[in-house]
């Protein structure tokens, strides 16, 4: 696998708000090193985010994504490395000098103090008049929607609330950066959707910078401004979450984000590429010699045309399995022409319907040529 | 492989990180070497200065003497001391090895004979250091001449001088009746350990695998032993089993004094430590195991042998090592019990108490040391994988009723119930008795503790508070300790060296303890001498003697607390002692309760390692026990043996009490 380390500069083309490169960099992580003995944790990682941004660490468990939160945390702090919050040094600080909230995995709520109690936490010792404390509890209870729970303990309350307690908690102090480490992977499937939509509401009207560690790349791609693909401690990607969709730059990108049908095929010229039999047309600036290829093309891309032949990259194939999955169907479809290679195609409930699809038929399919992605293969 | 790693390189080229350090970190490092500072000269010090102790030799150094000898008015060199004693017929001192307070008349090595004619003798200490010639009580200095007629020499000794050598031990295996004591005590030790083990697994098993009725009343009485010191059971042996004991015909001639004697108030004493560490272990039964035993229509008494014993094993192990090592560093039982029956915690006793020789005593300490500290590693080792027996996902084990078995278990542990109120209640019976066995009324006569040796009341109140000194600056210590040690970030060499020293206590005998601090406190060079003979000797040896259980105690509470309360509690800007007084001390009230009532009651019973310490001022109940009975005291002996049964247990329910009102306040959280 080649990751690419490199921390790729945003790219402007889909004009996103937050992939504005003229906004004002609030965190620089420079070259950041994690060391545990002999295992590298994260190599020389690089990373720049905005002001007000809402960023994921994105990437399979192992990649060294929670590492690097912990880092920009002070928590474990790196090996070698530079880390600048808003233009300030803070590499070598104590997690209690530097500017963050966190919420963890677990909450941390202390279970021995009431909901109100826990948000007022860091508020207190601080020289405010308890009035202003209280008015200020007051304030992120209700911001999370919590009042109502203030003299509960967190034992007594959902885990989903729990969820909320901790964001209060964090947020309590006005803190510049706002770190959430995996904070949904505890809670069921519709609280995590539900929740999801809070917390993203939430950032954007407070406008705290955000960076949230997940696993799950569906919760990636809704909530981030910009998404940091994780892998084997280095950055593999960075962009929004269109962009790593849909142009992901490496085949572990294009893998771990949704779902993908790799096909070994072999490089032509800048402009084709063959495979089994066929060969495509395809846009592969990206490589600069000719030869193994793996190509690739998400289920949703493949194209299913009418019984008429003879379009860019269109060829006949045999349905050799088609699985119902509710909203769309899951086909596999072979054709001798290709190889060894088993295309994988979704087709929406309507278009088998209109279609009349069925196993064992056979059609023409096309692969759109801006869909298809090529990375080089190793042999 | 012979890769050339980049990332390496990399690292190389650029500059490490050095974490700085926040006001916290260095607070609690502070707190960690203050802490770490105590066990050092509580614990590690004394230890040296008995392993150092047992190695000093002490020899006459007669060729440092010089004499001169007048006759008619003339001085005449007469050699150095050693030709003189290389020239008498008999060996000096008897043969006996000297020991640091042997003082040889130095008429035993200037006979007589020689001396006639003599006017006048001159001696003269040519050695450096001097002190090799006491002369009226003073020693002599380096060079100093003592020139004296030859009826004024029976004041002039020879003093020995300590060398560094092997000899304590060479002696110690020369001579039989102290060799001996170490199979003693191996065979005591094996024996008991065998019976409180099976007694101890089948009492547990009952509690926790059978539906037998009152198992919560059993699990009480099983405790009772912790509540009294070790010398009451024996106590209560010599009046059922003495000379003129109650029962003493059931032994069929047998006497109790001796390893009978021994084992039975071993066994009654280490039988609590056990139950509790096998019913641990049992009480970790996944119930899936046996559901799928029972699938397959395993036997019963199949099911017991390949699922229910080696799933207990690694605890049965530990219990067993537990038990070894109490038994063998107990020196309460065979000082009651024991008759001429020797052990090696008694040898020290007797070697420093009885005939003054530390230097004999530190070399028993030290044998005694090596199988302690193997129970003990053996111990550690097997609570480690005990841990990792039970996952997460087990389904706790729910028994079901089966009468015959029931019924069997419950006849089972009444009788050892029976056996351990019966040892109470005989010591109890005792201490009312007027006289026994001549005048069987009742008397509180016996509790009135001033009309004998051992300190009177005074020794009670002492004991009392020691017991609370030592469990209040106990769990202090030991619970700021043990957070430090789980908190602390980085400094892994100073975490690793303070966790070494918290767990050390635990292999180190009482006895073996209470000496070194002879040793150390009590050398003039110690700057710490003015503690000598105090209450806070007491205490500081106590809390150090009872650190290991407390340590592991907190530790394991510490554990069990959400690893990021810390850095919650930093990132809302807050100091590492608020968190920990708002959040982790209330969480963890219950262990710091328990680690209260824990180093109280010890305190009130430990006998072995404040033996040597107690002042006349600071005599202690337990001491006063002991001294009781070696006075022939036994009754009042057994009065305030119940003096502290009867404390302990006020003690249990005040905390019980305490614990209710408080937690009703500081643990609502916890109901949901």
């Amino acid at each position: 696998m080649n990751a690419v380390f490199e921390t790729q500069a945003p790219i402007s083309n889909e004009t996103s708000s937050s992939a504005d490169s003229a906004r004002p960099v609030y965190l620089k992580v420079d070259g950041i090193v994690k060391q545990y003995g002999d295992f590298t944790a994260l190599k020389a990682v690089s990373l720049e985010v905005y002001r007000s941004e809402f960023i994921c660490f994105l990437g399979p468990s192992g990649c060294g994504k929670t590492t690097l939160l912990r880092a920009i945390a002070g928590l474990d702090i790196q090996t070698t490395g530079r880390i600048f919050q808003d233009g300030v040094d803070i590499s070598a600080l104590p997690p209690s000098e530097r500017d963050f909230g966190i919420v963890f995995q677990s909450y941390a709520l202390f279970p021995n103090l009431t909901v109100r109690r826990n948000v007022a936490f860091g508020l207190e010792n601080r020289k405010l008049p308890r009035a202003e404390i209280n008015r200020r509890v007051a304030e992120l209870l209700e911001t999370v929607g919590l009042s109502d729970h203030g003299n509960k303990y967190p034992s007594q309350i959902s885990g989903g609330q729990q969820q909320r307690v901790a964001l209060a908690r964090a947020l309590a102090t006005s803190p510049g950066l706002l770190l959430l480490d995996e904070p949904l992977s505890a809670l069921d499937a519709k609280v995590r959707l539900r929740l999801r939509h809070e917390i993203k509401e939430l950032q954007r009207r407070l406008g705290v910078t955000t960076i949230l560690v997940t696993h799950d790349q569906e919760e990636a791609l809704a909530m981030a401004d910009r998404v940091v693909v994780m892998n084997q401690g280095g950055i593999a990607q960075v962009g929004t979450p269109q962009q790593i969709y849909s142009a992901p730059t490496s085949a572990f990108v294009a893998d771990f984000i949704g779902s993908m049908n790799f096909m070994e095929g072999t490089r032509l010229d800048r402009q084709r590429v063959q495979l089994g039999a066929l060969e495509l047309s395809c846009d592969n600036d990206g490589l600069t010699a000719d030869g193994p290829v793996t190509v690739a093309i998400r289920p949703e891309d493949v194209m299913v045309q009418g019984a008429e032949s003879g379009g860019v990259n269109t060829f006949q194939a045999e349905i050799r399995d088609l699985e119902f999955l509710g909203s769309f169907f899951h086909a596999k479809l072979s054709e001798p022409s290709l190889g060894r290679n088993v295309l994988r195609a979704n087709f929406s409930a309507n278009l088998v319907r209109r279609m009349n699809l069925q196993k064992g038929q056979r059609l023409t399919v096309a692969l759109p040529q801006e869909h298809l992605r090529v990375y080089a293969r190793q042999v | 492989m012979v890769a050339v790693n980049p990332i390496r390189n990399a690292v190389l080229a650029t500059p490490v990180i050095k974490p700085k350090l926040g006001r916290d970190d260095w607070i609690m490092r502070l707190f960690m070497a203050v802490i770490g500072l105590y066990l050092l000269i509580s614990l590690a010090l004394p230890l040296y200065a008995v392993l150092s102790k047992s190695f000093t030799v002490f020899q006459f150094s007669f060729g440092d003497i010089s004499v001169q000898l007048q006759r008619d008015g003339h001085w005449q060199d007469a050699g150095t001391l050693e030709e003189w004693v290389g020239r008498l017929s008999q060996p000096v001192n008897n043969d006996l090895a000297p020991t640091s307070l042997t003082r040889l008349p130095i008429l035993q090595t200037l006979t007589r004979r020689e001396l006639q004619g003599v006017s006048q003798v001159r001696l003269r200490d040519t050695s450096e250091t001097g002190g090799r010639l006491l002369y009226d009580a003073e020693f002599s200095k380096p060079g100093e001449i003592f020139t004296l007629e030859p009826r004024e020499l029976r004041k002039l000794f020879v003093r020995p001088v300590a060398t560094t050598g092997l000899n304590n031990y060479l002696v110690y295996f020369q001579t039989p009746a102290l060799r001996q004591s170490i199979g003693n005590s191996l065979y005591i030790a094996v024996i008991t350990t065998l019976i409180t083990v099976a007694l101890a697994f089948a009492y547990a098993y009952a509690i926790t695998r059978s539906c037998m009725p009152f198992s919560g009343a059993f699990r009480t009485i099983a405790m009772v032993p912790i509540l009294v010191p070790s010398l009451l059971p024996a106590i209560s042996l010599v009046y059922l089993f003495g000379n003129q004991g109650l029962l003493k015909g059931l032994l069929l001639g047998e006497p109790i004094y001796g390893p009978l004697g021994i084992v039975i108030a071993s066994v009654f004493f280490c039988f609590p430590h056990a139950m509790l560490i096998i019913l641990v272990a049992l009480s970790a039964a996944d119930a899936r195991l046996y559901e799928a035993a029972e699938v397959l229509r395993t036997p019963k008494s199949r099911v017991f042998w390949t699922v229910t014993v080696p799933g207990a094993s690694y605890g049965v192990i530990s219990a067993a090592f537990v038990v070894f090592s109490l038994t063998i560093t107990d020196f309460g039982v065979p000082k009651v019990i024991g008759g001429q029956f020797n052990v090696l915690a008694l040898d020290i006793y007797k070697q420093v108490v009885g005939q003054q020789n530390f230097e004999m005593g530190a070399v028993v300490s030290v044998i005694l040391l090596l199988p302690a500290i193997l129970a003990f590693a053996v111990d550690r080792f097997m609570q480690r994988r005990q841990v990792a027996l039970l996952s997460a996902r087990a389904v706790p084990l729910i028994p079901k009723p089966n009468r015959a078995l029931d019924r069997a278990l419950l006849i089972y542990c009444s009788v050892v119930a029976l056996f351990i109120l019966g040892l109470l209640a005989m010591s109890q019976l005792a201490s009312l008795i007027q006289f026994w066995p001549y005048d069987l009324s009742f008397s509180l006569r016996h509790y009135d503790f001033g009309r004998m040796d051992g300190g009177g009341w005074d020794s009670y109140f002492n004991s009392i508070r020691l017991g609370l000194y030592t469990a209040v600056i106990g769990t202090l210590i030991v619970f700021l300790g043990a957070y430090m040690v789980e908190k602390c970030k980085g400094f892994s060499h100073g975490r690793a060296g303070f966790q070494f020293l918290a767990m050390m206590p635990m292999a180190i005998p009482g006895m073996v303890l209470g000496l070194a601090y002879v040793f150390f406190f009590n050398s003039p060079h110690n700057p710490l001498n003015f503690l000598y003979g105090t209450m806070a000797i007491l205490v500081i040896c106590t809390i150090t003697h009872l650190y290991t259980v407390s340590h592991l105690t907190s530790l394991t509470a510490l554990k069990q607390l959400d690893p990021e309360f810390e850095a919650v509690g930093a990132s809302l800007k807050q100091p590492f002692y608020r968190t920990l007084s708002r959040v982790t001390t209330p969480i963890c009230l219950p262990a710091i309760f328990d680690i209260f009532i824990y180093l109280f009651v010890n305190a009130m019973t430990t006998v072995s390692a404040v033996v040597f310490l107690y002042s006349p001022d600071t005599t202690l109940a337990s001491v006063a026990m002991l001294n009781m009975d070696d006075a022939g005291d036994i009754a009042p002996a057994a009065a305030m043996g119940m003096m502290i049964f009867y404390t302990n247990v006020s003690a249990r329910l005040a905390y019980l009490g305490i614990s209710q009102l408080l937690f009703r306040s500081t643990q609502a959280w916890r109901k949901r």
